[in-house]
């Protein structure tokens, strides 16, 4: 090894840093741009564990019902008297409900379905995907977040650490994240925006924004707002008509002059 | 960038790109990247740093800003995701890292050993002492069991089948492992407390049933399952002392690193103890409660399983398999 090279190992790997609050982890990264991820608090931790319950319970059961029906054409439990039946009853039952958390976690890398419906993932200190050792970890925490009941522990964890975290994430070093579900549909529907380039780009954002919450927008707003915008549109664009024109038209041709104004191909 | 005029029409320049970045992200994020898509996501991931910067400047507050922050966050998550060697990572687990980890848990193994064998003595003088308070140790039906002459595992399979009892059984000592060691959350006391309500019920159940003339055969049940069941817990208690220890004097700048490196470390000593602990459930389903199987096959069964545990713990047994 000559000394170039030997120099070369010694320069230090770049390692992203973290820092975090009690609103959000800002990852420094390489690149030189700060990621930053909104933690995630008590109330959409519970949402996701409720969902997850929900289908954990569900899926449990179903089990119970479907081996019961096979094995005995009828639903009718009594473990006593049904020997190994019992085992391919419960047992499968019970590891469902009990290896849920871990095992689905493992599979989807920190996320189980009811995180996803509540729009929250699970990272590590660097905003990357936790490791499987990681995820064994805070899962077999769950064990003392649970107790008393009803995941006591865990719960005030939530509500007084600083970074909203219960003692499995603690001791794995994971935060729950929110994983920008809205954002992540703005971006789906990027494709489709219009981007007249006579425009400005606030007023592209605004109005492309506006066209994507039209339908939960209250319809006297979003006319008003549209109105507005499409008058601003006309000012800056030169091609100022009849504002007449715009008062007259109705919810549906507003949407229609503004996609067009937007992409420039306004009458 | 003069916001007014290019901007827009860099936005469409650029909206394609990030729309295939997002298809991709999806495969990305499911299954393990090619060498070509590892460096399609780098290469994505320094592009969308550049894009988000400017988006930054040019639209403040933007939903396009936001979504294109949101990519470059799940593309980060992607970058950094830890490699999965799994065949590799599994030998050197057992080989390297388990034994390891014993070696350094070893103080905290005999610290554990002794408390175990202190609280068992003192159920023991308790119960010989005060038989009354057996139900302290005891279940009503153990003790209904024993003051009838008859141990509570007699004609335990009678009612149970082997292979539910092993699985409820194997279950149950896992849980209580882990428990062991997670307890340990609480600077240790938790541990204490488990370790020694172990072995205060072992030692308490031990004496009433000498008192009925049954503890010959209390011990001739445990003994083929019992020997590497009770150091396993005994493992996971010590495991938890350590964890107790890293919060007590860690050793890192703050606690919660202390904590999360304990934890990392002894946290692979599970992969040796789950496995073993199935064992002992075997064990004890299928051969403690057969009344059926005498001394000599209890006794090679329980010295073979304690060979196997030194065997896996001290990376023996696959140190010599690789080497084969």
């Amino acid at each position: 090894m000559d000394r170039r090279q030997a120099a070369r190992c010694r320069i230090p790997a770049v390692i992203p840093g973290a820092a975090v609050n009690t609103e959000a982890l800002i990852v420094t990264s390489p690149t030189g741009v700060n990621v930053e991820l909104a933690i995630a608090g008590p109330g959409s931790r519970s949402y996701a564990f409720i969902i997850d319950w929900h289908i954990r319970i569900l899926l449990a059961l179903t089990w119970i019902l479907g081996a019961t029906l096979v094995q005995f054409g009828v639903v009718f439990l009594q473990v006593k008297s049904m020997g190994p039946a019992a085992v391919i009853t419960l047992a499968p039952a019970a590891a469902i409900y009990f290896l849920y958390h871990p095992l689905v976690e493992l599979a989807m890398r920190g996320q189980t379905p009811g995180k996803r419906m509540a729009g929250v993932r699970v990272t590590n200190r660097i905003g990357g995907t936790p490791s499987s050792l990681a995820v064994l970890i805070r899962n077999a925490f769950r064990l003392i977040d649970c107790l008393p009941a009803f995941y006591g522990v865990g719960l005030v964890m939530t509500i007084f650490s600083a970074q909203r975290v219960r003692l499995g994430d603690l001791a794995a070093g994971t935060l729950l994240v929110h994983d920008g579900a809205t954002e992540s549909k703005a971006l789906s529907q990027l494709g489709s925006w219009s981007l007249n380039p006579n425009l400005d780009a606030s007023t592209l954002a605004l109005g492309n924004d506006l066209l994507l919450r039209w339908n939960d927008l209250h319809p006297e707003r979003r006319r008003d707002l549209s109105r507005d915008l499409l008058r601003r549109i006309d000012t800056a664009s030169g091609s100022a008509g009849d504002p007449r024109n715009i008062e007259a038209l109705d919810d549906k041709g507003l949407r229609q002059r503004l996609r067009a104004s937007l992409s420039g191909h306004a009458p | 960038m003069s916001q007014n005029l290019r901007t827009p029409s860099w936005l469409a320049q650029r909206s394609a790109l990030w729309s295939r970045l997002g298809e991709s992200l999806l495969t990305w994020r499911r299954g393990r990247l090619s060498r070509q898509d590892a460096l399609k996501a780098l290469e994505g991931y320094r592009v969308l740093a550049r894009d988000v910067a400017s988006a930054r400047k040019a639209l403040p507050g933007s939903p396009i800003t936001a979504a294109l922050e949101t990519l470059y966050a799940s593309l980060h998550a992607v970058v950094n995701r830890e490699p999965r060697h799994t065949r590799a990572s599994l030998r050197h687990l057992y080989a390297v890292e388990i034994p390891a980890t014993v070696q350094e848990l070893k103080p905290y193994l005999l610290g554990v050993w002794l408390l175990f064998a202190l609280s068992t003595a003192a159920g023991w003088l308790l119960i010989h002492t005060w038989p009354s308070l057996v139900d302290l140790v005891a279940s009503p039906a153990m003790i209904q069991h024993v003051e009838h002459g008859e141990l509570w595992t007699d004609g335990l399979l009678n009612i149970t089948p082997s292979s539910l009892l092993s699985v409820r059984i194997f279950t149950n000592n896992i849980v209580v492992t882990i428990f062991a060691c997670v307890a340990g959350i609480f600077y240790g006391l938790g541990t204490f407390y488990v370790i020694a309500n172990n072995g205060l019920m072992l030692g308490g159940v031990f004496a009433f049933t000498r008192i009925h003339g049954l503890d010959g055969d209390l011990l001739k049940f445990i003994f083929a399952h019992g020997t590497v069941e009770l150091s396993m817990i005994c493992l996971g208690g010590a495991a938890g002392v350590a964890l107790g220890e890293s919060l007590i004097r860690p050793k890192l700048a703050s606690r919660r690193d202390s904590l999360q490196q304990c934890t990392a470390r002894i946290a692979r000593l599970f992969a040796a103890l789950i496995p073993l602990l199935i064992i002992c459930g075997l064990i004890e389903g299928f051969v403690s409660p057969d009344t059926a199987i005498g001394w000599p096959i209890r006794i090679f069964l329980g010295l073979a399983n304690l060979a196997l545990m030194f065997a896996v713990l001290s990376g023996r047994f696959f140190r010599s398999a690789a080497a084969a």
